[in-house]
């Protein structure tokens, strides 16, 4: 009996897993068209499965393991499956291989429901409750079915009551993991991840066999010069139909609301809702299902949304609160931790880009931030010719002046901020006393567009890019070196798409390189323990982790790491137009940040970004200074015995506001 | 006397708009004032609002005045006048045929003459009531608007006038929304050729930059917190002012004409 009915289950479970997958193809491709390589993302689809997202999956050894077991046993036993039970190949040997990959498969399933026990906050409930018996089911199912195969159980078990019971278990497993895969069950994330990893859109972010796990963290530029092309995201069929398939590909698990700093600082942000409630949206419907961690302060429920319809409603309720965009800080933390490889910063921007250029409706300080980024040219509001008043006194030899240099020196909008200047003076020491040649364009400089990119003002950005391309390509220099990382970013990583490509660096990185070039000398360390806050726009956003961990190491200074560090280092809080936007929450990000510092007991901690400055500086009653590496190092200084004593006749050197 | 707006029909206002200076770089921008005029009408519910320019476009206008389209609004008319000509004649003359219920304007440009007469000019050309430095229009019923006028130091003044009626915006009216860039940039300019009258005095004048007035420094003795305040928020006071209670409008105007004379206004 089984034999008979075995068949026409799996080919049915098949067929109806076929058409789900059609009817989920559809509801992609709702979304605008983004041209990639098909066959070629197919073809790499293996290697990013297998070492981009088990890279990342590997941080958690235990549930990488339950996932290469579960996953593994689960596609190894439904090949051979389809030839033992479906095509009749009932050869011992395969039997046997079926018989150990369904093993695989059931272990695996045991520790993914020792994971459901007592699941954390993170995981999503629902639904996902019920995958471990289900994944269990098909494993032992299969596995019995599978006996009399081998021979370890007479051929005629396969009827009677037994076998209408061991068929019923097998249905309930293949209805878990064919049907539900592609018709919205939590097996959706194995079929739409498989095709996300694929077609995703940063294909440039996976590490090839030729080696260089590549990093693509700019922002895609909008189409400004064609009139009929949509400004940002409006409806979730405005996204392109790869991120479309890249939100269905979200399994849930959480890691993203772990780090997210907006929704840890009760913000109404949650990186995975975000995602669910775009899924919500792409099939159309409300977030009621939804068996996860609300926005905090937002019930579930309350919003609805359709593919064709607004994601933000100008008033009332509709996919998703505004807030809810305005509260992200763009720190990437989300993205750096997502197995799944999900974009949600992009999301996030695309969204915001709408609501700033189409509605007109940037919060808080946003709309005055932008305005004067469009007359002046920096968020201030400051006059553009007041840029270099801080120099007064250090003699900056200016671009305009000596045409071409060795290092130009990016002052960013720091330069206005009387704590940053005290870091660009610093720098600027430091300079001086490696001898280096280096310029600054002074007045010439604007705001590199970073803030009003992220407040979704793609026009004033491409306007202050444009600009400050067309300035730089009057020079000549071998690098950019700049105090603050958001400059870095953009210059670096986002003005290559608008035609400026450019060597760019962070101080650190400048300070490390004079440094073991033997150009820099320090007086040992005599302050108390430091640790170390890695910027996102540093760390995550270009991968500089240990350049300001060798200077500091340099100065003499021993780094009393925090817990969360290095790639998984907390946001300040200060980044993305967060402080501009500034959306309520219960706590503030940086107060977080400060407490996290004061838990490995260091006095001091070392920054190395304006924005990291002035958001950890403002924390009230905070137990440690906070100084920039810069400073540091210039206060350190001693004379290199090679060209010390011309250095020691500058008496601007020597002097620290 | 005018027939009484209907209930129901919407109230129609021209919004005249400039193009600004921003104070420090000199850009052009959306004149402030201008915008917060434009705030006060989309303000208002069931206002029919129309944005009037008279200038010419040129690559600095046009991005300025497309600053007032991305506060959403789908058309602006430009009534072309070449540089250097009286717009006075031409809006008058636009205003008296389009013949809005309510004129909104800023005091003063922020370029140009900037004398800010025009509002007073075209009230006495289109011999309509002019209300200055309103901070808010609180309703429109049976043709008289209720309007909220800011005077010094924060306070307030409940006007009501019988429309049409030209209103010009004080700087403490609510500040203007944001201007979008997708609406700025699909908005149509409408050009509207206009009668042209020439300002032959214009022609020569010299135009330089404004010399910086020496300030006198403020000496202030206070004794205490709530001295040092009232006097930082006091603003200049003439002193002897007077004021007129219950007398006919003879006397008051003959008041006025003493003063006047006192003053050395007039002789």
């Amino acid at each position: 009996m089984l034999d008979t009915l075995l068949p026409i289950l799996i080919f049915s479970a098949l067929a109806l897993a076929a058409i789900g997958a059609w009817r989920r193809l559809r509801l992609w491709r709702q979304g605008r068209p983004s041209p990639v390589p098909i066959l070629k993302g197919l073809a790499a689809m293996p290697r990013r499965y297998l070492v981009d997202l088990h890279h990342v999956v590997g941080r958690d050894k235990v549930m990488s393991n339950t996932h290469v077991a579960t996953a593994g046993g689960f596609v190894a036993a439904a090949a051979l499956m389809l030839l033992v039970h479906g095509l009749g190949f009932d050869s011992p040997v395969l039997g046997g291989l079926l018989l150990l990959a369904s093993a695989t498969m059931f272990v695996g399933s045991r520790f993914v429901a020792r994971r459901r026990r007592n699941p954390p906050a993170r995981l999503s409930k629902g639904p996902w409750m019920r995958l471990p018996k289900s994944l269990a089911a098909f494993s032992a199912g299969v596995f019995l079915i599978t006996l009399p195969t081998v021979g370890v159980l007479p051929e005629d078990f396969g009827s009677g009551i037994l076998a209408l019971v061991l068929a019923a278990v097998v249905a309930w497993g293949l209805g878990e993991l064919f049907f539900g895969m592609t018709w919205g069950g939590p097996m959706k994330h194995a079929f739409a991840g498989a095709l996300h990893l694929a077609f995703h859109r940063r294909a440039e972010r996976f590490s090839t066999r030729t080696g260089g796990a590549g990093r693509s963290t700019g922002l895609k530029a909008l189409d400004l010069d064609d009139p009929e092309a949509p400004l940002g995201v409006e409806k979730p069929s405005d996204f392109t139909w790869n991120q479309l398939l890249g939100f269905d590909a979200c399994v849930q698990c959480g890691r993203c609301e772990a780090m997210c700093p907006a929704f840890a600082a009760g913000q109404p942000l949650n990186p995975k809702k975000l995602i669910q409630d775009m899924v919500v949206g792409l099939a159309g419907g409300s977030d009621a299902a939804y068996a996860g961690s609300p926005y905090p302060g937002k019930p579930v429920g309350e919003h609805h949304g359709t593919p064709h319809g607004p994601i933000v409603a100008r008033e009332g309720k509709a996919l998703v609160d505004a807030e809810t965009l305005w509260s992200c800080t763009t720190c990437r933390a989300c993205v750096e931790e997502c197995p799944m490889m999900i974009e949600h910063v992009d999301a996030i921007v695309d969204m915001r880009r709408f609501l700033t250029l189409e509605h007109g409706n940037t919060p808080g300080k946003g709309a005055e931030v932008l305005d004067n980024l469009i007359a002046t040219d920096n968020p201030g509001g400051f006059d553009p010719g007041s840029r270099l008043h801080w120099a007064a006194d250090l003699n900056l030899p200016l671009m305009a002046d000596v045409k071409q240099t060795d290092v130009l020196l990016w002052l960013g909008d720091g330069a206005f901020d009387m704590r940053n200047q005290r870091t660009l003076r610093a720098f600027v020491k430091v300079l001086r006393a490696a001898n280096v040649d280096f310029a600054v364009l002074g007045n010439e400089e604007r705001d590199s567009g970073d803030v009003a990119r992220r407040l979704g003002d793609e026009a004033t950005f491409q306007s202050l890019a444009k600009r400050n391309i067309a300035t730089l390509a009057r020079y000549r220099f071998q690098r950019i070196v700049t105090c603050d990382p958001h400059s870095f970013h953009v210059l670096g990583n986002e003005y290559g798409e608008l035609g400026g490509a450019y060597d760019v660096c962070h101080h650190s990185t400048f300070i490390a390189e004079l440094y073991q070039a033997g150009r820099l000398a320090f007086a040992p360390w005599k302050g108390g323990s430091v640790t170390y806050h890695d910027p996102c726009y540093l760390g995550r956003y270009n991968g500089e982790y240990e350049a300001p961990r060798a200077v500091l190491k340099a100065l003499g200074i021993e780094v009393a790491e925090m817990a969360r560090s290095g790639f998984r280092s907390r946001c300040c809080g200060g980044g993305g137009g967060a402080p501009i936007t500034d959306i309520p929450g219960e706590r503030r990000i940086p107060d977080m940040r400060m407490a996290d510092v004061q838990e490995t007991g260091a006095e001091l901690v070392a920054v190395g970004c304006p924005q990291c400055t002035a958001m950890l500086e403002g924390v009230v009653d905070a137990g440690a200074e906070v100084r920039d590496i810069a400073e540091l190092v210039a206060d350190a200084l001693v004379e290199t015995p090679a060209d010390g004593e011309t250095q020691s006749q500058r008496p601007q050197a020597v002097e620290v506001v | 006397m005018r027939p009484e707006v209907r209930k129901g029909t919407s109230l129609a206002i021209t919004v005249l708009v400039s193009v600004g200076r921003h104070p420090l770089t000199g850009r052009g921008r959306r004149a402030d004032q201008d915008a917060r005029g434009v705030e006060l009408a989309r303000a208002l519910p069931e206002a029919e609002v129309q944005l009037l320019h008279a200038g010419t476009l040129g690559e600095g206008s046009e991005a300025a005045l497309r600053g007032y389209l991305g506060m959403g609004f789908d058309a602006l008319t430009l009534l072309e006048q070449p540089e250097g000509a009286d717009i006075l004649p031409a809006l008058a003359e636009t205003l008296d045929e389009a013949s809005p219920q309510l004129v909104i304007t800023g005091e003063c440009a922020e370029r140009g003459e900037g004398s800010g007469l025009l509002p007073y000019l075209l009230a006495e050309r289109l011999g309509w009531p002019v209300v200055s430095g309103v901070v808010a229009v609180e309703g429109v019923a049976a043709g008289v608007a209720t309007l909220l006028q800011a005077l010094p130091r924060g306070q307030r003044r409940r006007l009501e006038v019988r429309l049409p009626a030209i209103v010009t915006v004080d700087g403490a009216a609510p500040a203007p929304r944001q201007s979008a860039y997708g609406p700025a940039r699909r908005g149509k300019l409408e050009l509207v050729p206009g009668a042209v009258s020439l300002d032959d005095d214009w022609a020569h004048w010299q135009v330089q930059p404004a010399r910086k007035r020496p300030k006198r420094l403020k000496i202030v003795k206070a004794a205490s917190a709530r001295d040092r305040f009232k006097a930082a928020a006091a603003k200049a006071e003439g002193g002897g002012g007077q004021v007129l209670e219950g007398v006919t409008p003879e006397q008051g105007a003959a008041a006025i004409f003493k003063l006047l004379k006192d003053e050395g206004v007039l002789r």
